[in-house]
């Protein structure tokens, strides 16, 4: 029994010790990003490898919340996330920021100062974020499918005409907006009679949905699946230029406002690095690209000079100032809200008639 | 002969309930148009772009590296084990065998989270720690395809060798491995087909920038559908074919089938 | 003692147990019995007795014993025509029914999504020819339909081997004992494949009661299965000790389902497959 015991202990011993040598070790000349999905050109990754010589591991996620996971699990050392407002607010009051260094991001200077003013309310000071790109959340429709004289109104998302037609998005922040928009309510309630009247109405959507999904939505109306889908501007934007047939509305009863930002995590080992990305993604051409193969607001004012007059134009993917009014940014909420939100959200998925 | 009829026609149900999705992702690599409805001529442009996209071959790479090295590993360790094993009292082996089946009975999800955890705990994820879960769910399947080999050849053969003065390596390779031969064959096939076509084991124990065929398409199937997917889903499938079709009808299998 | 020494062939193998096969097992041991904080609880484990929980898994139940037994009915008649085929075109006629499995799992749910949308392939010939619509993508069925299709081959493959491995001649027997086809069918044939059937059962049943990626892909995240629920608890809301506690009560309820199915399986017991 002994030996055994011994045995059973050398084992151990050495398989702690095979550990060691199978982490993936980071080289110097390294940088781990972590991105939303289809949000970055390829080729830009490609073009800042072959420029500085530095490689880049790049990571994608679905939803904040799928985000803030990947970064607290500390499995994988990030040095640069790119995320929406309320959750880089959330990160910023963990203590979870690096601040940056924007001396080593003179072009930072292509970006209009309106945004950083934007960011002020998740980063006062203006020291730990960059704006990559923002835009409203509304409803995409199918003009052949969709009464547009009511498409105008959260409302529409509930009425029986649609029944099955509709895509939701599969985020929980987003798709309760929808929900506390269409009562009246600010996003950022964290009153628990307003959160559950929300889900209840969102329980007797559910029935009605065809699906919740998040970057898919865009696809699923290019290819007319549905006749609506609530997603962000951008992506509407591009359907739109895929399928004549589709349009875009932000609801009169108000909306959210998003702006994505870079930031710098605590587990960054090359700040210098990290930095140098970021002035790259500022630098004209490679935004022009980043706009192109994204097609959300951007920030950057060079890029914005140059486009065609009529894309200027576009009401879809650079909301005018009385739509950007009417919508507030989504702000980080406490932790029993949160965990209120979790239930409430799991409580919705689960919902079976 | 209607009973031969009705099952002419069962095959050809269940032939087609196989075949028309694969049928309709290859038609669609073809389809000059975005739309997975209507036919826009023909092209093979999604073909050019699969091959010049850089994600795409990455994981494909990555896919082919990983699977390859991971059965490698494991019809080594699992064949030295098998040897072992078979030399063990009849308690040790139940135990031992009952350790190995862990892994194959453990659902995917429960198997990937725990090495999971196991990782974070001691090391950051990355290509090793996909490479060490995939040689982990590949062992059992060298193991089971072994032992039996194993335990059908006669040890008095081999004993019988060693007492006419042979080493026990040249005994080993001239009495022993021929007959194994097989089982690791099929033991190291068996871990490759497992492992190429894992999904949750590698999602779970991935690290940045680490992406096989599977979780690749996962996550571009979540962002909307690209038609290089179809393209790569034609030249897989044509490499299946290939493949098996040399296996088991090349020449070296006739040559087996001759032997028997 | 040359005896000993080939035992310690599987030396590697055994370290190799304890580091990556017991050790992670520990893990979740670990997860699922303590709190974030690292004090011992019970709770997580027991959160499956809340109803979202439990319904899910129910949920996961049904669907895979659905699953399951469509495999089964499919699989054992197809089964059996290929074993009854000439010697010479069975080989090839296996290999059909294997090659689907060598194409990616994922690309092979791609192909249903193309097929079942709304606006897909399948509605597109029916709207041809001026038949209803089908509307079962983002539904359960669709998931069912898929799996069937993913893991059919798991449920062929064993029992074709079982059957082939009846010898012709106790059949002969029977029938020269005057045995009727029906007689030899379920007094020789099925009791004879019982070990190929449990085989294609827990081959087919595991997967199918944990997957989350068919559900997460078809079911447009309305199709909530356990392994989705752990999934999310892992990836979304970062609630690694309910996941573990869930994966645990997971685990247990396969592990039990599968000695039941394998208790009647008299050979053996380290012998699943």
């Amino acid at each position: 029994m002994k030996k055994k015991l011994i045995a059973i202990f050398c084992a151990t011993l050495t398989a702690l010790t095979l550990f060691s040598g199978c982490g993936s070790k980071k080289s110097e000349n390294t940088l781990t990003v972590l991105n939303y999905g289809k949000y970055i050109d390829p080729e830009v990754l490609e073009l800042f490898e072959k420029e500085t010589g530095i490689h880049v591991d790049y990571e994608e996620y679905i939803t904040p919340e799928n985000m803030y996971t990947k970064y607290k699990a500390g499995a994988i050392d990030y040095d640069l996330i790119c995320t929406s407002d309320y959750m880089v607010e959330k990160l910023i009051k963990e203590g979870q920021v690096l601040e940056m260094n924007y001396d080593n991001i003179p072009l930072a200077e292509n970006l209009d100062k309106a945004y950083f003013d934007f960011s002020k309310s998740f980063d006062p000071d203006t020291k730990y974020t960059l704006p990559y790109f923002f835009g409203t959340v509304g409803i995409l429709y199918n003009k052949n499918m969709v009464d547009e004289s009511k498409v105008d109104s959260w409302d529409i998302l509930w009425d029986k005409d649609y029944d099955g037609q509709i895509i939701m998005p599969d985020s929980v922040r987003d798709a309760f907006m929808v929900a506390l928009k269409r009562l009246g309510y600010s996003l950022n309630t964290s009153d628990e009679k307003e959160l559950r009247e929300a889900q209840e109405l969102l329980l007797k959507q559910k029935s009605m949905i065809y699906s919740y999904l998040v970057d898919e939505a865009q696809d699923e109306m290019i290819a007319e699946n549905a006749a609506m889908a609530v997603v962000y501007s951008g992506e509407a934007g591009l359907a739109m230029d895929y399928n004549d047939n589709l349009a875009f509305s932000v609801p009169k009863e108000g909306s959210n406002m998003w702006i994505d930002s870079w930031f710098i995590p605590k587990t960054c080992t090359n700040q210098e690095n990290a930095e140098k990305f970021l002035n790259f993604l500022c630098r004209e051409d490679i935004a022009a690209m980043n706009f192109d193969y994204v097609y959300y607001a951007t920030p950057n004012t060079k890029v914005v000079e140059q486009l065609d007059p009529d894309l200027q134009a576009n009401t879809t993917i650079f909301p005018p100032k009385d739509i950007l009014n009417n919508c507030e940014v989504l702000k980080s909420l406490d932790d029993d809200t949160t965990t209120l939100y979790s239930e409430l959200w799991l409580e919705l998925k689960a919902y079976s008639e | 002969m209607v009973k031969k009829s009705a099952e002419r026609i069962y095959l050809t149900l269940i032939f087609l309930f196989l075949y028309l999705p694969i049928a309709v992702l290859i038609v669609l690599s073809f389809n000059n148009s975005k739309s997975r409805v209507y036919w826009g001529g023909f092209t093979l442009k999604w073909y050019q772009k699969m091959i010049t996209s850089p994600t795409i071959m990455k994981a494909f790479g990555t896919t082919i590296i990983i699977s390859l090295a991971s059965a490698l590993i494991a019809t080594l360790l699992g064949t030295l084990a098998a040897l072992g094993i078979n030399a063990m009292k009849k308690r040790n082996q139940t135990i031992m065998l009952g350790a190995t089946n862990i892994p194959m009975l453990n659902a995917d999800i429960v198997t990937g989270i725990s090495m999971m955890l196991l990782f974070v705990r001691f090391t950051r994820l990355g290509m090793g720690t996909v490479l060490i879960a995939h040689i982990t769910f590949n062992i059992p399947y060298v193991i089971l395809n072994v032992l039996p080999k194993l335990r059908q050849t006669s040890k008095y053969t081999y004993e019988a060798a060693l007492d006419l003065g042979a080493t026990p390596l040249y005994a080993f390779f001239k009495i022993t491995w021929p007959q194994l031969r097989p089982g690791v064959l099929s033991g190291f096939l068996m871990a490759m087909t497992m492992s190429l076509d894992d999904f949750s084991i590698t999602y779970f124990t991935k690290g940045a920038g680490i992406n096989t065929l599977s979780t690749m398409i996962y996550t571009n199937m979540r962002k909307g559908i690209n038609p290089e997917m179809y393209a790569l889903s034609t030249i897989l499938f044509m490499a299946a074919l290939i493949l098996l079709l040399l296996m088991n009808f090349g020449p070296s299998a006739k040559r087996e089938k001759a032997s028997k | 003692m040359r005896n000993l020494k080939r035992q310690l062939f599987a030396g590697p193998y055994m370290i190799w147990i304890v580091g990556f096969i017991l050790l992670p097992v520990v893990m979740i041991l670990y997860y699922a019995f303590t709190t974030s904080s690292g004090s011992f609880t019970v709770s997580n484990v027991l959160t499956i007795t809340h109803p979202i929980f439990f319904r899910a898994l129910l949920f996961s139940l049904k669907l895979a014993l659905v699953c399951t037994l469509i495999c089964l009915v499919l699989a054992y008649p197809l089964a059996m025509i290929l074993n009854n085929m000439k010697n010479g075109s069975q080989g090839f006629i296996v290999f059909i029914f294997i090659l689907p499995m060598w194409m990616n799992f994922m690309l092979r749910i791609l192909a249903w999504k193309m097929l079942l949308s709304n606006n897909g392939i399948i509605n597109t010939i029916l709207g041809f020819f001026g038949l209803p619509d089908l509307h079962i993508i983002n539904t359960p069925a669709a998931v069912v339909l898929c799996m069937v299709y993913d893991f059919l081959p798991f449920m062929v493959l064993p029992i074709y081997n079982a059957l082939a491995r009846i010898n012709r001649d106790v059949i002969e027997a029977a029938k020269d004992l005057g045995a009727g086809n029906i007689t030899i069918f379920f007094k020789i044939i099925v009791p004879l494949s019982m070990s190929g059937v449990i085989s294609g059962i827990i081959m087919v049943f595991v997967p199918a009661l944990t997957s989350f990626a068919v559900s997460d892909l078809l079911g447009g995240g309305k199709v909530l299965l356990i392994g989705n629920i752990i999934e999310q608890a892992f990836t979304q809301d970062y609630n690694w000790n309910l996941g573990a506690g869930l994966s645990f009560v997971l685990m247990i309820f396969v592990l039990v389902s599968m000695t039941l199915v394998n208790s009647r399986d008299t050979e053996g017991g380290a012998n699943v497959w």
